[in-house]
């Protein structure tokens, strides 16, 4: 890596190079976000719904894609931390930071949970264990009731101003702005955190979990701690799905919903964050406006996309997009 | 890490009911370096692999030092100063070599890249270059490297220069052998290029049909040609 504070030749300071990707993630993100903001000034309730499955989709991404633990039922953390964050609400913590860190605590936990369970086995019996703990969670969201609203959903909270000053209000603003922050601020984190030891050493159990045996890993209670971060990444998503709609519904953990992340994950590449992104992005904006042009067949076109991604870039856009720069640049280098 | 002696006693050992060894017994004193020696398919793999917790232990014991080995998991062995370094090599394939060799690197321990890249300057200019966009003669120099950045007191290298071009093999032995005598640690070399290991070795073990057959000094072995040819089949100059 390169060290702190290296000056370039014109001796202005120049900072290294994570910091570098960091920070550009970081200001990607945030131009994302107000060019959407521009663009689809009337669409904000749809932005901030894709940010809140975007931090989903990461989750996901940090157990399947840089752990090898492939999983059905991430959305269970999802749901649960938005449940967690509406009881928070309705007992009277209504500051949105707080509810924030009431889904970070409450996901974190549930990741735990299903870390312990899920990771323990590999291959197609992790997937039925992991689809079993989804649709568990899913009936017990079902049947208490008295917690989660049942079928009718949790409703009937209010989160207050964000820092006591920003209002949420009808237009979603406020939602999409607080959003926007705490992604881009999530995203820089999390790019550093898979770069760090514990974040590569992730990443070679997914490659050959033996090895990382033989070197003196313990590869269990790695994955597990890895499932606690990636379900603090769910329970921001559920977090800020509930604050900024006001209702939790069982949609939240349903099987679906973790079918849906796990696509948006393998459309835009999974292993890369900024792939996840941007397959979340694109999978919504795409199924929503192909559901709004034509809503009768825009299920056979989306799933006949998902066919042709699939066969053209079975490693995600993210990866062909990486790609192709990497030949463009390798022809310019060599003209 | 301090070298540390590793005892082997009566060790069966193989995979699932199937044995493959049977009551192996050998000692390696702190910092000596023994090579096992033995024909394809007698058990040389099997008894790294039994050291290292890797397959199913039948009986005997197996000591670190004060320390038994026998029942821990594998990652426990590696923790208490086991470095294994498989015929295989297994370095990370989506991993930079020098993200590899970060992940040889423990929570706490002293150890930097830059012993990695004194050892084996190639990696340094191969840092930034994929696992699997390595040669085979690299990837086994990261496999080592790696292993080595654990600090361990005793190195279990199975046939480190299998499918390598014989410059590198040079390369690699001349590394290994200063490794030897420049750090405070025990070696295990299993290999089928019987000249070079005996020109490293101090001890030898013959297996033959998953027991020892001959064990002694390697000068020992050097000076009987025809202990060799009768348990390996291979002539030496």
């Amino acid at each position: 890596m390169t060290a702190i504070g290296t000056t370039t030749a014109a001796g202005a300071p120049r900072l290294p190079g994570w910091v570098r990707y960091e920070v550009t993630a970081f200001a990607v993100v945030t131009a994302l976000g107000l060019i959407g903001y521009l663009v689809f000034p009337f669409d904000l309730a749809l932005l901030t719904r894709i940010i809140a499955v975007t931090f989903l989709v990461l989750s996901l991404d940090l157990v399947t894609g840089y752990a090898g633990v492939v999983t059905l039922g991430q959305a269970a953390i999802f749901g649960v931390a938005a449940y967690a964050v509406g009881n928070a609400c309705l007992a009277g913590i209504t500051d949105p930071v707080m509810l924030l860190g009431v889904g970070i605590i409450a996901g974190a936990l549930m990741g735990l949970v299903s870390g312990v369970l899920i990771s323990r086995f590999s291959a197609l019996p992790q997937l039925v264990i992991s689809i079993a703990f989804g649709q568990l969670v899913a009936a017990l969201a079902n049947k208490l009731a008295q917690f989660t609203g049942g079928s009718d959903g949790l409703a009937g909270f209010a989160p207050s101003a964000v820092l006591g000053v920003f209002e949420f209000d009808i237009f979603g603003r406020t939602s999409f702005g607080f959003s926007l922050v705490v992604l881009a601020v999530v995203l820089a984190l999390l790019l550093r955190f898979v770069q760090s030891p514990f974040g590569l050493m992730c990443r070679g159990i997914r490659d050959d979990a033996l090895r990382a045996r033989m070197i003196g890993t313990a590869v269990y209670p790695r994955l597990i701690v890895m499932y606690g971060v990636s379900g603090a990444v769910a329970g921001v998503g559920g977090a800020l799905s509930a604050i900024n709609v006001g209702v939790v519904s069982l949609h939240s953990v349903s099987f679906e919903m973790s079918a849906e992340a796990l696509v948006m994950l393998v459309v835009g590449g999974a292993g890369h964050l900024l792939g996840a992104v941007f397959g979340s992005i694109l999978f919504q904006i795409f199924g929503h406006f192909v559901g709004s042009t034509n809503p009768f067949h825009w299920m056979t076109i989306v799933g006949g996309t998902l066919i042709l991604i699939t066969l053209f870039a079975p490693k995600g856009l993210y990866s062909a997009f990486a790609s192709a720069m990497a030949k463009f640049r390798k022809s310019r280098v060599s003209q | 890490m301090t070298a540390v002696p590793l005892k082997v006693t009566d060790l069966t050992a193989g995979y699932g009911p199937t044995r493959i060894i049977s009551n192996v017994s050998f000692e390696v004193p702190a910092g000596r370096k023994l090579v096992v020696l033995g024909r394809n398919g007698v058990g040389k793999t099997t008894l790294l692999s039994a050291v290292m917790g890797l397959c199913t232990q039948h009986g005997g014991t197996i000591a670190l030092g004060e320390e038994a080995l026998s029942g821990r998991k594998t990652s426990r062995r590696a923790m208490m100063g086991l470095g294994y370094v498989p015929q295989t090599r297994d370095i990370f394939q989506s991993l930079t070599v020098e993200q590899n060799l970060s992940t040889g690197i423990r929570a706490g321990s002293d150890a930097r890249l830059d012993e990695a890249y004194e050892l084996f300057p190639r990696l340094a200019e191969r840092r930034r270059n994929l696992g699997s966009q390595l040669s085979g003669g690299e990837q086994q120099m990261l496999s080592i490297a790696r292993t080595l950045l654990g600090h361990p007191s005793i190195l279990l290298l199975d046939e480190p220069l299998e499918g390598l071009a014989p410059i590198i093999c040079d390369e690699l032995m001349s590394t290994i052998t200063e490794l030897a005598s420049s750090r405070a640690i025990s070696i295990i070399l299993v290999e089928q290029q019987i000249e070079r290991a005996l020109v490293f070795g101090e001890d030898a073990i013959i297996i033959e049909r998953g027991q020892i057959a001959w064990e002694g000094a390697v000068s020992a072995l050097r000076a009987d040609r025809d202990l060799i040819e009768t348990y390996i089949g291979v002539g030496i100059h």
